[in-house]
C-alpha cells in the first residue's frame, strides 16, 4: 500500500489545522455560513437531512486494517456506531457535528487519511478495480499510476475550480469493474502489439440527469506522457466547460456538444504544447510510488484447492470469490448486503472484524468495492473456510455478489437532502422478495441499482434493473429501468414506462425477473435476454 | 400554517422554531405567519441556526407535522433505522410519516 511521504503528511497536517481554524472562526462569528459552506465542502462536509455528513476520501478505494479500524472509531465516537460505504469507494457518516470535524481529520490524519477533494468543483477521489494487484487478469497493477493521478490532482491550482466535479477511474483489465466509461476521463492500462504497456483515455462519461458513455479519445499514450495527457484533457474542460449552466457544467455536455473528434483535436494540440514543459512527475517519483505497491510476501506452492465439504461454504466462494494472479491465493467479497439490509452500511463492530481479518488473512489490505461491498484482496485459499466461518457467524457470509440481492442503493430520502424518494427501503424489500436461494440462483448474474433523485448516486442507469426514485406531487414515485451496464459493454438503462409506488415497484421487478425466466435461453444473463429480446415484452409484463 | 425549520449549527441537529428558540420536536413548532425572513435573519445571524427555512406544516391531534414527506423525515430520523430516530422506543411513532 502507498506510504506518506513527509510532503503528503505535512499537507493533510496543514489541512487539518486550517480547518480547525476556519471552523471556530464559523462558531465564533468572524465569518458567516456564505463564506464558509465553500470550506468545509472543500473537506467534505456537508449538511445533510439530519445532521452534517462527513465523506472521507478512500484513494482507488484500498485500506490498511490501521485505517479501518480507524473507520470503525470514528464512527463510535463521533457517529452512531456505523459508516456508509459509497459507489464512489468512500465513506460517509451520517451524524457529525460540526464542533467535531476538525477533531475526527486529525484523526484520520493519524492514519493518512482525509477528508479532501471529496466534495466541490474538483477532481475528486480517483477510483479503480477493486481487485487491482491481485486479479489474474490485469496487465499491470494500475493503483501506482492511479495514485500518481492522486497526488498529481491534489490541490492542483488549475483544477480546484473547475466548471464541475470531476471523477475519474483507473482500470488495467478487458473487464471493467469500475465502471470506467462511466467517468469523466475512464483510463484503461493496456498493452500494443509491441508488447508496451499504455493508457487508454475515455472521456466524457457520466450518470446523473444527462448519462453518457464515454468515447474513445486516445487509444495509446505512453506511460511516461499519461500525466500530461489527462493535463491536456482538464485543460481543455476548463477552458470551455459551461460554468454558464450547472446542469451543462459537467465534460461530457461539452465533449457532446463539441462532438468527440473535435474535443480529441483540441486535446491533442494542447498535449503537443505540453510536452517538454514538465507536467510529467520525474520517474524517480513513480518509481518510489511502484515500491510501495511490491506484491506482498505470498507463499510459493500454497495449496491451491479449496475444502468443498461444507455446500454453504461452497456456494459462498462460488459467488464471492475471484480468481488470484498467484496460485493458491483469491480475492474474497463481503457483502454488506444481508437480506433486507441497508447496502453499504457497516457498523463500526463489523468495520473492526473486517479490518482483523484483512490484517490476518489478507496482507494487512481490504478493499472498497463501487458495489459497496468490501474486498479481502489477497486470501490463501487454505485460509479461505476459515476466513467464511468468521465472516457468516458475524453475518458478512451474504453469498450474493453479483445476484440481485447485491443492490446499489444511494443514501436517498432517509438521509440525502437532495433526494426525491427513499432507495433504502426499495432495495430492503426487493432484497427480501428475492431472499430464496433458489430464486437468485435461478436468476443468475443481475445487477440492481437504485437511486433516489436523478443525480445518480446509485448508478441506475447502469443497472440491468434500475429504479429511479422521483417527486410526484410530494408522493414518492419509481421509474424502472432495464438494460443497463457499467461494464467493457456499457449500456444506459431504458425507461419502461410510467412509474410506481413503493410496493408497485418491487412487483414490477418481480414482473421484469418473471419476464427473463420465461423467455431467457441456455447461458443468457438477464441483461443478454433483455438485449436479444428488447424491451416491449417487459413492457406487456408491466402495463399490458 | 408556516414553520420554520434549520440545523442546530454546532452539532447538525434539526430544529424546529417554537416561538422563542429552537427545538429538537417538531411538535413544539408554532406558526410563524408572514414573520419568517425576519426570524431566519436573526436567528443565523446570532448562530444558533443554519440552512434554516419556512415550510408549510398542519396541525392535527397530536401536534404540528410538515406537509412534505422529507421535512417528515428530517423531524423523525431515516425511516430504515427506528433505533436512531426521536423516539426509538415507540414502534407507532413514525406511522405519519410515510
Ligand atoms: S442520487 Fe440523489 S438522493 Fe441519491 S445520494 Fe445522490 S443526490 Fe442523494
Amino acid at each position: 500500500m502507498y506510504k506518506y511521504d513527509q510532503y503528503d503528511q505535512a499537507m493533510v497536517d496543514t489541512r487539518v489545522a486550517e480547518f480547525r481554524d476556519q471552523v471556530n472562526r464559523r462558531l465564533e462569528g468572524h465569518i458567516t455560513e456564505d463564506q464558509f459552506k465553500p470550506l468545509r465542502l472543500q473537506n467534505g462536509l456537508y449538511l445533510q437531512l439530519h445532521a452534517y455528513m462527513l465523506r472521507v476520501a478512500v484513494p482507488y478505494g484500498t485500506l490498511s486494517s490501521a485505517q479501518m479500524h480507524m473507520l470503525a472509531d470514528i464512527a463510535d465516537k463521533y457517529d452512531r456506531g456505523y459508516g456508509h460505504f459509497t459507489t464512489r469507494q468512500n465513506i460517509q457518516y451520517n451524524w457529525i457535528r460540526l464542533e467535531d470535524a476538525p477533531d475526527i481529520l486529525a484523526d484520520l490524519a493519524t492514519v493518512e487519511m482525509h477528508a479532501i477533494q471529496t466534495s466541490g468543483n474538483c477532481i475528486r477521489n480517483i477510483s479503480s478495480d477493486q481487485y487491482a494487484g491481485a486479479a489474474a487478469d490485469e496487465v499491470i497493477d494500475p493503483r501506482p499510476y492511479a495514485e500518481l493521478l492522486r497526488q498529481w490532482s491534489s490541490f492542483h491550482p488549475e483544477f480546484l475550480a473547475l466548471p464541475r466535479k470531476f471523477k475519474i477511474a483507473v482500470i488495467a483489465s478487458d473487464t471493467d469493474r469500475a465502471a470506467m466509461k462511466l467517468h469523466d476521463i475512464g483510463i484503461r492500462m493496456v498493452r500494443n502489439d509491441a508488447g508496451e504497456i499504455g493508457t487508454q483515455f475515455y472521456v466524457g462519461g457520466g450518470m446523473g440527469r444527462t448519462p453518457m458513455i464515454a468515447p474513445l479519445i486516445r487509444d495509446f499514450v505512453p506511460l511516461d506522457q499519461f500525466v500530461t495527457y489527462s493535463e491536456a484533457c482538464l485543460r481543455v474542460y476548463n477552458r470551455h466547460g459551461r460554468r454558464d449552466n450547472k446542469y451543462k457544467a459537467r465534460i461530457k455536455i461539452l465533449v457532446h456538444e463539441l462532438g468527440a473528434e473535435e474535443y480529441k483535436r483540441q486535446v491533442e494540440e494542447e498535449f503537443a504544447h505540453l510536452q517538454g514543459q514538465g507536467i510529467e512527475p520525474p520517474l524517480a517519483e513513480l518509481e518510489r510510488i511502484k515500491a510501495c505497491f511490491q506484491d506482498p510476501a505470498f507463499e510459493a506452492g500454497a495449496p491451491d484447492e479449496v475444502d468443498a465439504s461444507d455446500p454453504d461454504f461452497v456456494l459462498w466462494t462460488d459467488r464471492n470469490c475471484h480468481p488470484h494472479k498467484q496460485p493458491g491465493y483469491i480475492s474474497a467479497t463481503i457483502s454488506l448486503k444481508p437480506v433486507g439490509g441497508i447496502p453499504g452500511d457497516a457498523s463500526a463492530d463489523q468495520m473492526r472484524l473486517m479490518a482483523d481479518l484483512a490484517k490476518e488473512y489478507s496482507f494487512d489490505e481490504c478493499r472498497v468495492t463501487h458495489a459497496q461491498n468490501i474486498v479481502l484482496p489477497h486470501v490463501r485459499k487454505a485460509d479461505l473456510y476459515t476466513l467464511w466461518r468468521k465472516l457468516d457467524e458475524a453475518g458478512l457470509g451474504t453469498p450474493n455478489l453479483d445476484r440481485i440481492g447485491d443492490i446499489i442503493a444511494c443514501p436517498g430520502l432517509d438521509y440525502c437532502s437532495l433526494a426525491n424518494a427513499r432507495s433504502i427501503p426499495v432495495a430492503q424489500k426487493i432484497s427480501e422478495r428475492f431472499a430464496a436461494q433458489e430464486k437468485q440462483d435461478a436468476l443468475g448474474e443481475l445487477k440492481l441499482k437504485i437511486s433516489g433523485c436523478i443525480n445518480a448516486c446509485g448508478h441506475h442507469h447502469a443497472g440491468h434493473i434500475g429504479i429511479l426514485g422521483v417527486d410526484r406531487k410530494g408522493v414518492e414515485n419509481y421509474q424502472l429501468l432495464l438494460g443497463g451496464c457499467e461494464g467493457e459493454d456499457t449500456s444506459l438503462g431504458k425507461i419502461t414506462g410510467p412509474g410506481f409506488d413503493e410496493d408497485g415497484i418491487v412487483d414490477a421487478v418481480e414482473k421484469a425477473a418473471d419476464v427473463y425466466l420465461r423467455e431467457k435461453q441456455e447461458g443468457e444473463r438477464f441483461l443478454d435476454t433483455y438485449r436479444r429480446i428488447g424491451i416491449d415484452p417487459f413492457k406487456e409484463a408491466l402495463y399490458g | 400554517m408556516k414553520i420554520l425549520t434549520g440545523n442546530n449549527l454546532k452539532t447538525g441537529a434539526v430544529v424546529w422554531w417554537d416561538g422563542q428558540s429552537w427545538s429538537i420536536h417538531v411538535e413544539d413548532a408554532v406558526d410563524v405567519g408572514d414573520r419568517a425572513d425576519d426570524i431566519i435573519s436573526a436567528e443565523e445571524a446570532a448562530r444558533r441556526v443554519v440552512g434554516a427555512y419556512a415550510i408549510d406544516g398542519e396541525k392535527d391531534a397530536q401536534g404540528v407535522r410538515p406537509a412534505h414527506i422529507k421535512d417528515r423525515i428530517r423531524a423523525l430520523g431515516p425511516t430504515v433505522r427506528p433505533d436512531l430516530t426521536l423516539k426509538p422506543a415507540d414502534p407507532e411513532a413514525g406511522n405519519w410519516v410515510i
